[in-house]
């Protein structure tokens, strides 16, 4: 009950600021209609909506751990934390309530993202639904990341580091737009290393039917996400000890 | 009845003693004023109070629950108002209270009674609908205390409530505060001292982390003979310099 209620504060914090929405839906919807005018014009099939959806999508997560980290970061600085550190609050109702209300934007991130390339030419089929069920771990790994940076960033490195760092990496490595495995050499082998790579090929092996490497992939971006998850509670959590 | 019973209540930060062996009896239904110049340790007694900072040594009772041992019965009887204005700025006047009664657990009909009264008892009706964060400082510190005061708490701490505020809106918060005494225990930290002398039952005096004096304004200004409450504040600060 108390992790509802903050949470559906943070949800409306979010919601409110025009950013979100410019950034979160916006500029991912942009995006994916460049794109695909560009592939019009063009013979070689670059940019499908097989292969552009998923890279959209991870994108358009990136911004989540921005208004995580953001929403963390600010309370941390405001007397609001104070106050509600004296309240029966615990901090697993902070975590959930900082983390929970991210994932029906996430939804809704995908729904339109997915709704415009089904306009552009993406078969709705059931593949569709298991994708968007398969996206999730991406998703909380963003989430998590916003936690972890906004409970040790202040509110302008959070703007730097999550707002141009986190996304410019998830856009480069993981290959949404070209393909990672033709420019190869250390590029190839940073963006393996990272989860936004596999969550993208995760995405396009799921649309298109192609299961290699399926499980490697799913294992990868499940280990990140928990791996944030579990150094975002104790940073977290360590932070409000000492706040 | 004892609502706060502190004893050698200690916070040392390295090598600065912030608080330094506080002892004090405070009544329920008192308001208990704490005064000092910056530094003296009046945030930090309060912050060892509502359990936002562990003390170093020593222990309190609230309400007969240790600060120590039992933090979740002392946060079920405390609220605070922090010195500067705690607020999400993001939400409207509404919304913040209804965050404060998630904040204590309190269902959807507790929650629309409890702010059903607070509106009536702050004034705050007419700014319900407005975001926080465009609020004047007055409305900003008033919405504050409701904040503090929406969980029905039997102790209060009220940090520096009408910092930088206009006379007007100070005197405002001052009937505010006045028509608390009696009902909830309330422990406030100033700087002004007409503030502390008009509206506290009891003052203690603070500096560099020690409790120099307790005692009704009246009571210190005939323990140092001056007519004035701010020139037996000064008096009992300088004295302890000696």
């Amino acid at each position: 009950m108390r992790a509802f209620n903050f949470g559906k504060r943070c949800f409306k914090e979010v919601l409110r600021d025009p950013l979100t929405i410019c950034f979160g839906i916006v500029l991912p919807v942009a995006l994916a209609l460049l794109l695909s005018a560009i592939q019009a014009k063009i013979p070689a099939k670059m940019f499908t909506p097989e292969k552009l959806t998923p890279g959209i999508v991870v994108f358009s997560y990136s911004f989540l751990t921005l208004f995580s980290a953001s929403v963390v970061a600010k309370d941390r600085k405001t007397a609001l934390f104070q106050r509600l550190y004296t309240t029966p609050m615990k901090a697993g109702d902070f975590i959930l309530g900082y983390t929970v209300p991210y994932l029906p934007i996430a939804l809704i991130q995908t729904a339109v993202v997915v709704c415009v390339f089904a306009i552009i030419g993406l078969p709705l089929t059931w593949r569709v639904a298991l994708f968007v069920l398969l996206s999730l771990p991406a998703a909380i790994f963003f989430i998590f990341l916003g936690l972890l940076c906004g409970s040790v960033m202040t509110p302008s490195q959070v703007g730097g580091i999550c707002g141009s760092v986190v996304t410019n990496l998830s856009a480069w490595l993981s290959g949404a737009w070209f393909d990672v495995e033709l420019v190869g050499g250390p590029f190839k082998a940073v963006s393996e290393a990272l989860p936004f790579y596999h969550a993208v090929e995760l995405g396009r092996g799921v649309l298109s039917g192609s299961y290699d490497g399926f499980t490697l992939r799913l294992t990868v971006v499940l280990a990140y996400a928990l791996a944030a998850g579990v150094l975002a509670v104790v940073l977290f959590t360590r932070q409000m000890k000492k706040q | 009845m004892t609502a706060i019973s502190i004893r050698s209540l200690t916070k040392k930060y390295k090598d600065v003693t912030a608080v330094d062996g506080l002892t004090l009896d405070i009544e329920k239904g008192e308001l208990f004023a704490l005064l000092g110049v910056n530094g003296a340790g009046k945030t930090t007694t309060v912050k060892m109070l509502s359990c936002l900072t562990a003390p170093t040594d020593g222990d309190a009772l609230l309400l007969g629950s240790s600060i120590l041992t039992d933090r979740d019965a002392v946060k079920k009887v405390i609220a605070v108002s922090p010195q500067e204005t705690a607020v999400a700025d993001g939400l409207t006047v509404r919304g913040n209270l209804v965050l404060m009664c998630g904040a204590h657990g309190f269902s959807k009909k507790e929650t629309d009674e409890k702010i059903e009264k607070m509106k009536d008892f702050l004034g705050i009706a007419a700014i319900m609908k407005k975001r926080a964060g465009k609020l004047s400082g007055g409305w900003q510190r008033r919405l504050s205390i409701a904040m503090a005061l929406i969980g029905d708490p039997e102790i209060l701490f009220l940090d520096e409530p009408t910092l930088g505020l206009d006379v007007i809106a100070r005197s405002d918060l001052w009937d505010v505060i006045r028509s608390l005494k009696g009902r909830v225990t309330v422990i406030l930290t100033t700087h002004y001292m007409e503030e502390a002398e008009e509206l506290s039952d009891r003052v203690g005096v603070m500096r560099d982390g020690r409790l120099l004096a307790v005692g009704t304004p009246a009571e210190l200004k005939e323990k140092t003979g001056c007519d004035k409450f701010e020139n037996a504040f000064i008096s009992i600060v300088k004295g302890a310099e000696k």
